[in-house]
């Protein structure tokens, strides 16, 4: 049946709720509203406000009680309304619950899951379109996941879920309303793994949340010039499965990398260092990255082209493919 | 700069000199404050801490952030805690550490470079010290966000009902998180004591830095009582928290109590407080330290001595021992393998973290062998 990703997490939340009565969720305007992007719609109503707390303003005070709840048993679902929004809760992310399970000598690990929408491309105002992902990636202690489709955004929520550790989950909001057929009934995938969703010889082309489906596309007018590209979806930005890159790359000897996240010491950078030194001699191109520029998020009128598109992304392929 | 001026005299029940003024917010029969194991626990505790300064001056501990004068208010605090009750400490709360059982060489692990905690706080409800100012008044207010939905609140059953006891410095009342954690925990009613010993000093900042009223006045603002009692009075922080406590176990809520005590020592071993305070200052509350205090009225007063010479010989040696077990168990820490950092960062070891680990632990194997 075709879901659309918000729905599809609605839908993962609800579950996870039905199967173990200790996850709870926690965030601003979550209740009756539905949060506003409607993810945990209903859920209030359905679950009681001791579960699906509505929670004072304040990103802080949601992260560190949720490490509190986390000490007493619990499963918190922590919601950051936007990603512009996460900074206020990045001392208790970063100094607290990325290393509580270090500090306790591996005793105590914090199984808390926080939700952040990101990336651009929906026409915002700032601070409700940034792609944080790197500072969490930077963090040791924390997973960082983002699903690029409603089967995905079903899956790994779950996951993100039921692991005992902290985990960064980073909803696409361009995607939210992108329908996809959902299964909840599928197995699970496996959240430390990239996936292959298209593949290919003649060049490696990574991506990961909503530039996955960007990618798909840039591949497809590739293929019509009769280059079959290989496009990965790199899911988990922490831990990165470099693996899965480094053996496509060794089929195709060229990797191209997409994010909307700024360029430097971005996702893509850490990736690319990580496949030429495994694949140094396979690699018949420089690693090519197209990302966000190092500026901030631009107003919305000039995202279209700031952002990685179809066309950013065929001219680096040309570029790696000219070599 | 000097510490600010109360405008509120702080509750106190145990005078200077040790006169015992009656009052009947002071508990009695079995709630009572036991006066000699009070007594008891801060002589130790104190021990513990001047134990640990000796340590450091010889080079087997990094760093100490001694908690000298403030036995009163910790003593007095950890004393009115239950087994089930849980605790959020700064990294001072050496004496509540003591009192809820914690051993106190596992206290040294951190400031000796062994370890990031040092114990298990599943075993005693007694949780890691803390060194981010105020991150663990959020930590409290989650925890008792998790008493209230385990119905562990206000069922009347003494040994069920539980309530969480955070402990901030003066400092940390102008973090944001604090005052969050003030929110939440009006907003929700949790069942969480915050106790801020005011010692007058962050680092160097004096308490007219970080407000101009008393800490206990906020606690209006936010919707709960705040009170504000003797740091240096045993008897009346005890019967301040435990009443806290009662209430908060019995669903009362939160109160924010202010402990209005002084840190005799600079910050920590590495500070050099007599840059920016005098040293009259620490001469004047010298005057009205917690143990002289609790001793004045244990040794006589108008009241038969309930504390003989036999009584503080008994003591005395066993602070000796206690001292040698410190002194022998800090150095016994083990260190820790150069292995585990990698092992405890997350639940299951990612790929990349493995290969670096190895690379680490080649390195470290190789090392050691061109040095043998």
């Amino acid at each position: 049946m075709s879901t659309a990703m918000a729905h599809a997490l609605n839908a993962s939340l609800r579950d996870a709720m039905r199967a173990d009565d200790k996850v709870l969720l926690i965030g601003e305007d979550i209740g009756p509203l539905g949060g506003v992007f409607r993810v945990t719609d209903g859920l209030q109503k359905d679950f009681g406000d001791d579960r699906v707390v509505t929670s004072p303003l304040g990103e802080a005070g949601i992260v560190g009680s949720a490490i509190g709840l986390a000490l007493a048993g619990y499963r918190p679902v922590c919601e950051i309304q936007f990603d512009g929004f996460v900074f206020p809760a990045m001392n208790q992310i970063v100094t607290q619950l990325a290393r509580y399970r270090h500090r306790s000598e591996g005793r105590i690990s914090l199984p808390v899951v926080i939700r952040i929408p990101v990336g651009g491309g929906i026409g915002a105002i700032e601070h409700h379109s940034e792609s944080p992902e790197a500072y969490f990636a930077h963090t040791p202690g924390l997973r960082v996941l983002c699903p690029s489709d409603a089967q995905e955004a079903y899956d790994l929520l779950g996951q993100a879920i039921r692991c005992d550790d902290p985990v960064i989950f980073l909803e696409p909001k361009r995607s939210y309303w992108s329908k996809g057929d959902v299964d909840p009934s599928a197995p699970a995938v496996d959240m430390e793994r990239a996936r292959i969703v298209r593949p290919g010889d003649a060049l490696s082309l990574v991506a990961y949340g909503a530039l996955v489906p960007v990618a798909v596309k840039a591949a497809g007018v590739l293929a019509e010039e009769g280059r079959e590209v290989e496009v990965i979806d790199l899911r988990s930005l922490s831990p990165i499965d470099d693996a899965t890159v480094v053996e496509s790359v060794r089929r195709t000897g060229r990797l191209v990398i997409a994010h909307e996240a700024s360029q430097t010491c971005g996702i893509g950078g850490e990736l690319a260092a990580r496949v030429q030194a495994q694949a140094f001699y396979e690699l018949e191109a420089p690693i090519l990255r197209v990302t966000g520029y190092d500026t901030p998020y631009p107003a919305s009128r000039l995202e279209e082209e700031w952002l990685p598109n179809v066309d950013r992304i065929l001219e680096a392929c040309d570029l790696s493919l000219s070599h | 700069m000097t510490s600010a001026t109360p405008t509120t005299e702080p509750w106190s029940v145990l005078d200077a000199a040790g006169r015992l003024r009656q009052d009947d917010r002071v508990p009695f029969g079995a709630d009572a404050l036991d006066l000699r194991a009070a007594y008891r626990d801060m002589v130790l505790a104190r021990r513990v801490d001047t134990e640990a300064i000796a340590l450091q001056r010889q080079g087997e501990l990094g760093l100490w952030p001694s908690m000298l004068g403030q036995e009163g208010a910790q003593v007095g605090a950890g004393s009115a805690l239950r087994a089930q009750d849980v605790v959020f400490p700064t990294y001072r709360e050496h004496a509540v550490a003591w009192c809820f059982g914690v051993d106190p060489v596992q206290l040294l692990g951190l400031f000796r470079g062994t370890t990031m905690g040092g114990w298990d706080p599943r075993e005693r409800n007694f949780n890691l010290y803390t060194l981010v100012i105020g991150a663990q008044t959020l930590h409290a207010v989650g925890y008792a966000m998790g008493i209230v939905r385990d119905g562990d609140v206000g069922t009347g059953d003494p040994d069920r009902d539980r309530a969480v006891l955070v402990f901030l410095g003066d400092g940390a009342l102008s973090e944001g998180e604090t005052n969050e954690a003030f929110v939440w925990a009006a907003a929700q009613n949790l069942p969480v004591v915050f106790f801020c010993q005011n010692n007058q000093w962050a680092i160097s900042a004096p308490f007219s830095v970080q407000s101009r009223v008393p800490a206990a006045e906020r606690a209006r603002g936010f919707g709960f009582p705040g009170v504000r009692v003797d740091g240096n009075d045993v008897i009346a922080c005890h019967a301040v928290t435990q009443a806290a406590l009662a209430n908060a176990r019995a669903g009362g809520g939160p109160t924010l109590i202010e402990a209005v005590t002084y840190r005799r020592n600079p910050h920590t071993t590495s500070d050099d407080d007599l840059r920016y305070r005098a040293g009259s200052e620490n001469d004047e509350w010298a005057t009205r330290d917690p143990i002289d205090r609790l001793r004045a009225l244990l040794t006589g007063g108008d009241h038969s001595p309930q504390i003989d010479e036999a009584f503080l010989a008994d003591l005395a040696r066993e602070e000796e021992e206690l001292a040698e077990r410190l002194r022998g168990g800090c150095r016994a820490l083990p260190v820790p393998a150069a292995g585990d950092p990698f092992l405890h960062s997350l639940g299951s070891m990612p790929r990349d973290l493995e290969r670096q680990m190895n690379e680490h632990l080649a390195f470290v194997a190789a090392a050691e062998g061109d040095h043998s």
